[in-house]
């Protein structure tokens, strides 16, 4: 072991992160990103505060108001109130600004849990991949036929199985991410096998384990953030897709794709119903994209350079 | 013949990953929860009847069986019955395959006529203004999500201009102006992601060949800036974006289920998200293996045209 800490200076990606990490809060992408991205999870998480009502209250008679309009809603504590419909209201008469509201919630937690789970079981899978031989052959057969059913068709499928509900359709969203990791993890761990420094501390028997958390593990942090980055703006997406098709988070939850899909009906009359949750979506998904490339060209400029 | 040889290896490549597809296409909704025959059953039915209908699709058989029988017909093409519209699922798919190739047809022409050109003038101009507005559209495409898209698109040139029809699909066989008429909308609406992707790696690529000794020596001699750029480096530069364009595929694949669904159009989208609603898995099964096999033959084809575009890979 002593030997071994001798060896650890040596190792670039060690040396080099601080620098990386520092370049990329200065980066005007990631800044710009993180400040919106940041915005939305305030607004998810002060939802109550933001003078919206139960996003899930239905108003026979308020259906389908226009931006601006005058309506009586029930509050929360089952009071009367006439407040101004800021979005508009559905064709159930739900008041569409706390919809959008309480929709960041759904977007954000669906978003974060798929890449924190594709990226966890990815690491595991791709770190077995690339440190047995004999798991490999395996492992990335299943995976290439995994990639080969294309991730939204994949995903719809998953959902067909589940009962509807937000549980099922993370898990639907994060399987067909995991080739992806797995691929990204997996020529990762070949690439540090061959450096000297990896092939020293093999001939001094290091245990396994051991070489996969010193050595092999700290070169997958920077290449999984933007990984990880990048997946979370397209779960986002997909569940807006999976929700607008119908088959996605049941329809009485207020999701950014939902209110899209309940107002598919009236569009040509009432398109509120689409255009708000429209824009607070693709102004999450922009922030979360132009994070991940800020972070991309900072802390993995390998990567940058291939795509 | 080396070339045969190669085609050949490579064929025979695909063969496990479309078993690694059927496998799990097949598990995957074989393993769940609800039972297709108390669907196809429905409410009122007797106990009795529902084991009637599970023998008569074979579902009381066991499941290694039950993936061989299946795996056999499917290569004979025998996709079986659908259990929602009472039909075989080969005559389903046959009914609705014109949609999806025509709108998808429309969509890789519009997108590559687009994309290519804006790729290469970004990488032309790069840094300036030109370059920011392409990349940033390119951004900005990959976020704004496919319906979103279409509804803007539908508002504008159907509800507010009224120039083109807001919904439907007309065979081509009814006459090709409203064929076409009614695929520009789905087709733009479906070409914005491939744009964004495919203008991406197009300026990514002719960038990379941009600084090439051969692109000094063809503007030394004094070769007009076009020729330099589309005979020069977008040669150089083709292999990586015919590879995008395979890819991208997926994405197609992807944007064809949302498109279809937004513009009512009857095609293999439209019938992926039906049956999903109707648990409908003859269906599911023969639609998602369908679209992986296309994806999976595309790449091929692209990773064959490699030797067309540049002569120096050779195999």
């Amino acid at each position: 072991m002593a030997e071994l800490t001798t060896i650890e200076p040596a190792v670039p990606a060690v040396a080099s992160r601080p620098t990386a990490s520092a370049r990329a809060m200065r980066h005007p992408g990631v800044i710009a990103g993180g400040l919106v991205i940041l915005l939305v999870v305030l607004i998810g998480l002060l939802a109550p505060f933001l003078g919206t009502i139960d996003p899930t209250a239905i108003n026979p008679a308020a259906r389908n108001r226009v931006p601006g309009m005058e309506i009586s809603m029930r509050t929360d504590t089952g009071e009367r109130i006439k407040m101004v419909a800021r979005f508009g209201t559905d064709s159930l008469g739900r008041d569409i600004y706390s919809r959008v509201v309480y929709g960041a919630r759904v977007s954000l937690l669906i978003g974060i849990a798929v890449a924190v789970i594709s990226i966890v079981a990815g690491l595991f899978i791709g770190l077995l991949a690339g440190f047995f031989r004999w798991l490999d052959a395996v492992l990335m057969r299943i995976m290439d036929g995994l990639m080969a059913i294309p991730a939204i068709l994949l995903a719809i499928a998953m959902v067909s199985l589940f009962r509807a509900g937000v549980g099922a359709v993370i898990a639907a969203i994060a399987v067909p991410e995991i080739p992806r990791v797995v691929r990204l993890v997996r020529s990762i761990v070949l690439g540090v096998r061959e450096e000297p420094y990896v092939e020293a501390a093999v001939t001094l028997g290091t245990p396994t384990a051991t070489l996969l958390w010193r050595h092999v593990l700290p070169n997958t942090i920077a290449p999984l953030i933007v990984q990880g980055t990048f997946t979370c703006a397209s779960a986002i997406l997909v569940e807006a897709i999976l929700s607008f098709l119908g088959i996605g988070v049941p329809p009485e939850v207020p999701t950014w794709g939902n209110i899209m899909a309940e107002g598919r009906q009236v569009f040509s009359l009432y398109p509120h119903n689409i255009i708000y949750p429209g824009i607070m979506l693709a102004a999450t998904i922009l922030a979360v994209n132009v994070l991940g490339d800020g972070l991309r060209d900072t802390l993995d400029p390998k990567m940058a350079k291939r795509v | 013949m080396n070339m045969l040889a190669y085609i050949f290896r490579r064929l025979l490549q695909t063969i496990p990953v479309m078993l690694v597809v059927a496998v799990f296409i097949f598990l995957m909704l074989r393993l769940t929860p609800s039972d297709p025959a108390a669907i196809i059953a429905g409410d009122n039915a007797t106990a009795e009847q529902v084991a009637q209908i599970r023998s008569q699709l074979g579902l009381d058989q066991p499941m290694l069986q039950q993936f061989v029988i299946w795996i056999g017909k499917v290569l004979h093409g025998d996709f079986g019955e659908s259990f929602f519209f009472k039909k075989t699922v080969a005559e389903l798919i046959g009914e609705r395959i014109e949609p999806t190739l025509s709108l998808a047809f429309f969509t890789i022409v519009i997108a590559v006529l687009v994309a290519v050109p804006l790729g290469v003038l970004a990488a032309h101009r790069q840094g300036s203004w030109v370059d920011r507005l392409v990349m940033g559209f390119s951004v900005l495409g990959f976020s704004v999500p496919t319906f979103v898209v279409g509804y803007l698109l539908i508002y504008v040139f159907a509800v507010w201009l009224n120039w083109l029809p807001v919904q439907g699909y007309q065979h081509i066989s009814d006459g090709i102006w409203g064929w076409a008429q009614r695929l520009i909308l789905p087709a733009l609406t479906l070409s914005v992601i491939y744009i964004a992707l495919i203008a991406r790696m197009t300026r990514a690529s002719v960038l990379e060949v941009l600084s090439e000794d051969y692109i000094r020596t063809a503007r030394a001699k004094g070769q007009i800036e076009r020729r330099v750029l589309f005979r020069h480096a977008l040669r150089n530069a083709a292999v990586p974006i015919v590879t995008v364009i395979g890819l991208g595929i997926a994405l197609l694949i992807g944007g064809v289920v949302v498109t279809e669904s937004l513009y009512t159009i009857p095609g293999l989208g439209r019938l992926t998200v039906d049956a999903v609603l109707a648990r409908d898995y003859p269906t599911i099964q023969a639609v998602i293996l369908l679209f992986s096999f296309t994806y999976v033959m595309i790449n091929l084809a692209v990773d064959l045209t490699y030797t067309l575009l540049d002569p120096r890979i050779r195999y």
